[in-house]
Order: C-alpha cells, then sequence, then structure tokens
C-alpha cells in the first residue's frame, strides 16, 4: 500500500483535504485537484497510479475527465465517486475504462482497497508491457 | 360565487335554448291550424245561417202566396151573391177551416163603400165600417192586400189577405184574417244556441212575428238597419251583417232577406259568440293545453337545465380535482428531477462528515497529545457541524417544496418566490454549468395566486431552462417588472432552443421530446393551466441553439399594501 500515487479529483475542498490527509496517514501518496481541468494539468506534470474522480463536478463533469484521462495516459486507472442517482454516469464510466466506482458517501477500507487493487493492477498492467518490449 | 353565477347563467341560456325550441313549433302550429279551422269554421257557420234563412224566407213567402192563392181561387170559383149570402160565407169558411185547419181565423166580403156585409169568425164584425182603412186603399190600387200584423179592431195580433172583386161593375173586397200563431209558427222554431233566433220586421222595424225575448229596446237600431231600402239588406236575400247590438252591447250576426215583395225583412240573429261557441270552445281548449304545455315545457326546462348545470358542475369539480391531482404528479416528476441534484447536494456534505469522523478516529488511535492533533480534532468537529447544518439547509428546502400542493390563493410576493427557487436550483445549476442571473424590480405588487403551484411555475421553468443547457452550460436569466396592472417574468435560457415544429405543442399534455421514462409531458400543461386558472398568459420565443425565453403575464392582486412586498422581497433577497 505504500508508496500508492494518488490524484483526488474533487470539487468540495473539505472533502479532498480530510481525504488526502487520512490516506496520507496511510502512506498514500496524495496530490489533490479542485476541477477537471486542474485534474489533466496535473497529469501532465506527473503520473499518479489511481485518480479518484467525483463524477458530478461544476465546470468539466466527469465523464469528460475520465474520457481525456484515459485518452493522456491509458495507463492511470481511474476510480469513480459517484451520488446514488448516477448510476447510468457510473456504467458509462466502466465503458469508458474505469477501474471501478464506488458511492458516497465512502466506506474507507473499501476506498482503500479499492485504491490498492487499482495500483496493483496497474503496476501489473505495467510490468506486462515492460516484459513485452524486452521480448521484443 | 362567480362560479355560482355561471352555473345560473348556464341553467338559464339552457333553460332560454329549450322553451324557445319546444315553443316555437308548438305555438306555429296552434297559430297556424287555429287560424285555419276558425277560417273554415266561420264560413260553415256563415254558410249555415245562409241556408238557414234562405229555406224559411222561401217557406214565408209561400205560404203568403199560397193562402193569397187559395182566397183567390174562392173568388173566382164562387160568385158574389152566394158569398154575400151570411150563411153561405159561414159554410164557405166552415169548410176552410175544416180543411185549412185554424189558418183561416175569419172571411168576410165588405162593399165597394168599405162597410163589411157579410162576416164569418169569431168576432162580432158585420156592418163595420172599413171605409177610411189603410188597407182598403191599398188593395183597391193593387188588387192584393197583404197587411202588415197588427192589432187591429178586435186588439189580438193578426193580419189579413184581401181581394177586389168585380162583379156587374160594383166593387167587393173579400178579406180573410190569417192565424198568427201559425204563422208565427213558421220563424219561432228557428232556434239555434242561446242567442240565435228569427223574426219579422216590416219597414218600419215593427215586428211581424213575435221574437222569443222581448225586443223593444232594439226597435231603433234594427230601423236603422233595414231602414235604407236600396241596401243589400233591405234588399238581397241572405245577406249577412255583422253589427254591435247596441241593446246587448255584444257583437251581432244579422242574416237577413227581403220577403213579401221587399215589405218585410226576415231577420235571423245571433251574438257571434254563441254563433261562434264551438270554435271558441276550442279555441279556449287550444290556450289551455298550450298553457298547460307551456307550463309543463317551462317546468321540464328549468328542471332538465337544473339538473345538467348540476351535472356539468359535479364534472368540472371532478375535472379541477384531477387537474389537482394531475398538477400534485407533475410536482412529483418535478420533484424527482430535482432528486438528482439534491442527491448528490446532500452526499457531498454526508460524504465529508464521514471522511472527517474518519480522521477524528485516526488522530485519536494515535492520540490527543501528538503534536496538533488536539486542534486537529477541533477543526474536524467544527466541520462536521458546518455539514450537518449544510444537510439542514437541503432538507428544508426540498420539504418546504415537497409538501402537498396546496390550491388556496393568497397575496404572496414574487421576487421572494424566485429567490426561493433559484436558490433550490443553484446546486443542480452549478453542476450544469449554468449561472442563474436574477433582475427582479423593485416595485412588484403581491400576486394574487396558490404560492405552491407558483412554485411549481417557477420550478419547472427553471428545470426546463437546466436541462436545455444540459450539457454545455449557459445562462439563465430571471427577470421581472411592472407593466402597466401586469407583472411581466421572463425566464430566459441560452439552451438548445425549440425547433419551430414543435412550438405549438409544447403546451399539450404529454408532449415531450425527452426519451421514455425521463420526462411526463406534464410539465408545461400543468404550467399552462395554472398561470391560465389566475388569469395571465404564457407565451414562448425560441430559436435553436439559440435559446428560450418563456414570458409569463400575470395580473396583479387587488391589494391596498403593495408596499408589504417590497419589503418581504428585500429580506428574501
Amino acid at each position: 500500500m505504500v508508496g500508492i500515487n494518488v490524484l483526488l479529483v474533487d470539487d468540495e475542498e473539505s472533502f479532498r483535504k480530510t481525504l488526502g490527509k487520512r490516506l496520507g496517514k496511510r502512506g498514500i501518496v496524495v496530490e489533490e485537484a479542485g476541477t477537471g481541468e486542474e485534474a489533466l494539468e496535473k497529469l501532465a506534470a506527473h503520473v499518479p497510479d489511481v485518480i479518484l474522480l467525483d463524477v458530478k463536478m461544476p465546470g468539466m463533469d466527469g465523464l469528460t475527465a475520465l474520457n481525456k484521462i484515459k485518452q493522456k495516459e491509458p495507463l492511470v486507472e481511474v476510480v469513480m465517486l459517484t451520488g446514488h442517482a448516477s448510476m447510468e454516469i457510473a456504467i458509462r464510466g466502466m465503458e469508458l475504462g474505469a477501474f471501478d466506482y464506488l458511492m458516497k458517501p465512502v466506506e474507507f477500507e473499501e476506498l482503500l482497497y479499492k485504491l490498492e487493487d487499482a495500483a496493483k493492477r496497474k503496476r501489473h498492467q505495467e510490468s506486462r508491457i515492460e516484459a513485452r518490449t524486452q521480448f521484443r | 360565487m362567480s362560479d355560482a353565477i355561471y352555473y345560473q347563467g348556464l341553467v338559464k341560456s339552457m333553460m332560454f335554448i329549450i322553451i324557445l325550441v319546444s315553443f316555437a313549433p308548438l305555438v306555429i302550429i296552434v297559430l297556424i291550424a287555429g287560424y285555419q279551422y276558425s277560417i273554415v269554421y266561420e264560413e260553415k257557420v256563415e254558410a249555415h245561417l245562409r241556408e238557414l234563412v234562405l229555406k224559411h224566407d222561401q217557406s214565408v213567402d209561400s205560404y203568403l202566396e199560397e193562402k193569397v192563392a187559395e182566397i183567390q181561387v174562392l173568388s173566382e170559383v164562387i160568385d158574389i151573391e152566394s158569398l154575400a149570402d151570411q150563411s153561405r160565407l159561414k159554410e164557405l169558411h166552415d169548410a176552410l177551416v175544416r180543411w185549412h185547419g185554424t189558418a183561416f181565423v175569419d172571411l168576410g166580403l165588405i162593399d165597394g163603400r168599405g162597410i163589411q156585409v157579410a162576416y164569418s169568425g169569431p168576432y162580432n164584425l158585420q156592418g163595420v165600417d172599413y171605409a177610411d182603412e189603410a188597407w182598403l186603399r191599398e188593395v183597391r190600387e193593387r188588387n192584393v192586400h197583404v197587411s202588415d200584423v197588427g192589432l187591429g179592431r178586435r186588439g189580438v195580433p193578426h193580419f189579413t189577405i184581401s181581394l177586389r172583386l168585380e162583379s156587374k161593375g160594383r166593387e167587393w173586397f173579400l178579406r180573410t184574417t190569417l192565424d198568427f200563431i201559425a204563422f208565427n209558427r213558421l220563424v219561432e222554431d228557428i232556434h239555434i244556441g242561446e242567442t240565435g233566433m228569427a223574426y219579422i220586421i216590416n219597414r218600419q222595424a215593427e215586428f211581424q212575428t213575435t221574437p222569443r225575448r222581448d225586443m223593444t229596446g232594439e226597435i231603433p237600431f234594427l230601423r236603422e238597419l233595414v231602414s235604407d231600402s236600396n241596401s243589400a239588406i233591405a234588399k238581397g236575400r241572405a245577406s249577412m251583417t255583422i253589427q254591435t247590438n247596441p241593446a246587448t252591447g255584444r257583437e251581432t250576426i244579422f242574416v237577413t232577406s227581403a220577403i213579401k215583395d221587399g215589405d218585410w225583412i226576415l231577420v235571423y240573429q245571433q251574438e257571434t259568440a254563441d254563433a261562434y261557441a264551438d270554435l271558441n270552445r276550442s279555441r279556449d281548449l287550444a290556450v289551455v293545453v298550450l298553457l298547460l304545455g307551456g307550463v309543463a315545457i317551462i317546468v321540464m326546462a328549468y328542471l332538465m337545465s337544473r339538473r345538467m348545470a348540476r351535472r356539468i358542475e359535479r364534472a368540472d369539480l371532478d375535472k379541477e380535482s384531477m387537474n389537482e391531482q394531475v398538477i400534485e404528479a407533475g410536482k412529483l416528476a418535478s420533484v424527482g428531477e430535482l432528486a438528482a441534484g439534491i442527491a448528490h447536494e446532500i452526499n457531498n456534505p454526508v460524504a465529508i462528515m464521514v471522511e472527517e469522523a474518519g480522521w477524528i478516529q485516526d488522530l485519536l488511535e494515535e492520540g490527543l497529545a501528538e503534536g496538533d492533533n488536539d486542534r486537529e480534532v477541533q477543526r474536524a468537529l467544527n466541520q462536521i457541524r458546518t455539514q450537518g447544518g449544510r444537510c439542514k439547509e437541503i432538507t428544508h428546502k426540498l420539504l418546504s417544496f415537497a409538501r402537498k400542493i396546496d390550491p388556496t390563493v393568497k397575496h404572496f410576493c414574487l421576487n421572494e418566490l424566485v429567490h426561493e427557487i433559484v436558490a433550490l436550483s443553484e446546486q443542480r445549476a452549478k453542476y450544469a454549468n449554468v449561472v442563474i442571473e436574477t433582475s427582479l424590480a423593485d416595485n412588484i405588487p403581491p400576486l394574487e395566486a396558490s404560492p405552491s403551484e407558483m412554485q411549481q411555475v417557477f420550478l419547472n421553468l427553471v428545470n426546463n431552462a437546466i436541462d436545455a443547457m444540459d450539457p454545455g452550460g449557459g445562462n439563465l436569466d430571471i427577470a421581472s417588472r411592472l407593466d402597466g396592472n401586469q407583472v411581466v417574468v421572463a425566464i430566459t435560457d441560452t439552451g438548445c432552443g425549440i425547433p419551430r415544429a414543435n412550438l405549438s405543442r409544447i403546451f399539450d399534455p404529454f408532449f415531450t421530446t425527452k426519451p421514455v421514462g425521463k420526462g411526463t409531458g406534464l410539465g408545461l400543461s400543468i404550467i399552462y393551466g395554472i398561470i391560465n386558472k389566475m388569469g395571465g398568459t404564457i407565451s414562448v420565443n425560441s430559436a435553436v441553439d439559440q435559446g428560450t425565453t418563456f414570458t409569463l403575464r400575470l395580473p396583479v392582486g387587488e391589494v391596498a399594501d403593495s408596499a408589504a412586498c417590497e419589503v418581504g422581497g428585500g429580506d428574501a433577497a
């Protein structure tokens, strides 16, 4: 778990800050972004392992952001945060290549496991790609 | 109250139409048929009376002619000597009486000087001198004379037939008195209805027969009627005239016929009302039937229209409650639309609270003494309180709206309402990237409507506007201003617009362009109903990809304290 890089994208600053602190306490390196645009900027500077993305945000909405993220960095795993009423958004997100979705408010332990799984999968994918390039 | 007047008016107009439609043919039939019938009937009655008079004037004339002829036969067959002989005359008279009944009352022979030389009869008139009598002069001139009815010397009504005879250069007169009673019977029997009767008068309107009732009062009138010897009445046969009888004061039919070479006139008279009694009776019957029918029609029309109006009223009430239910349903639908936004809105503070609680747990595990964990816990608790407050606010907003629609008309301030709706939709707008701007006039007086219905109107319009700008966002502008005695509210979005083909249908119930399950298609039709009900209008102006403006024109309520709103509106803002 230690050493996972997570980009936290949510328009609620308090949520972002507190969750960031809690994840930080568990050894996760957290970066934060308040909007989809900001998240894309941060992505350009540094690629995290997992992006935790709120799908309902003012400005660029979650699905658009997800689409752009996947275009830029296909290997980054995205875990979506959705509300109850936006199930179809979650499904659309899965189609667009998100790793999974979580309903707000999230169970912290579940979130940790999800992040861990996502990071594992990303590393697994990366190692497969690496192996493939080595063999070639 | 106005509803009661409306239904009363409905009853009246229905009643009027029913009565008109039922009465018109009835009256027309009664009038036409009655007119035709009365004409035919009157003609019949007149023809009948003429016939009657014609028959009787003939019989009177022939009676007289017959009697004259009989005397004439006597005078020719029997010589003067026999007639002058008292006993022979008596024999002759007895034979006449034997074979002609009592028609010949007496028989007498008068010589050239006017002395009655022989006489047979009930009176002792032998030797009476008739030299100065009018009839003697008449008979000398005309040879035959039938006298008027008079009392004569005997003091009993009678009339006589006189003949002039010539024998051996001498002049004789044979004279017989006719039985008045037998003659009277000729016309006395004509007796129709209550007032119909016949009598004979001479030119001086002296009665030649005894009328059935005392008619002395009518003599001057009758004299006038028959005096003009050239008139049709005096000359013609069975000529008819209708005049007001001055003695009775009633309209009377007179049928007259000249008899005895125009000396006498047979008069038949009958009061019009009596002659046409049957006609009048059937007319009265028709009137009674018409009246009864009319009353029945009116009563029925009244009952029927009242029942109809009551049914319509009930149907209207049903419709109204149905409308309320539809509005309620539409409201639920718009609340459902809101729910998506609201759920997220609530989820956010809840998520923060959960995280803060978790953070506090983390810190407690670490121990409060560590670092500035103490202050961090304080901050987290404050944050939880703040977010709890946020939740409370949201639920309050939602609850205030989701209450059952109350159609009670109240005074309310439009600006306040707009602010409420904007506050309610803010979150939704934020996520749809819609910026809501309001430019509300300060001088808007209170409106008279159901506030919860108006909430519904604005919420629906704002929801629609936000939907129209999703995705992509835009500006939603709500402007209000006072225009005369109307408040004009314009809700303008910069959304996708409404295609021209759909513009005319957007207020139709169940018309929607949203996919199945997304929209009921009731929103705008409900709005239309609500605005119409309060006497306002709603219009739409739209251009595809430019945006849409809904303009509401709402009548200003009749209230004196229009200032109340400005203060209230200010507070709400």
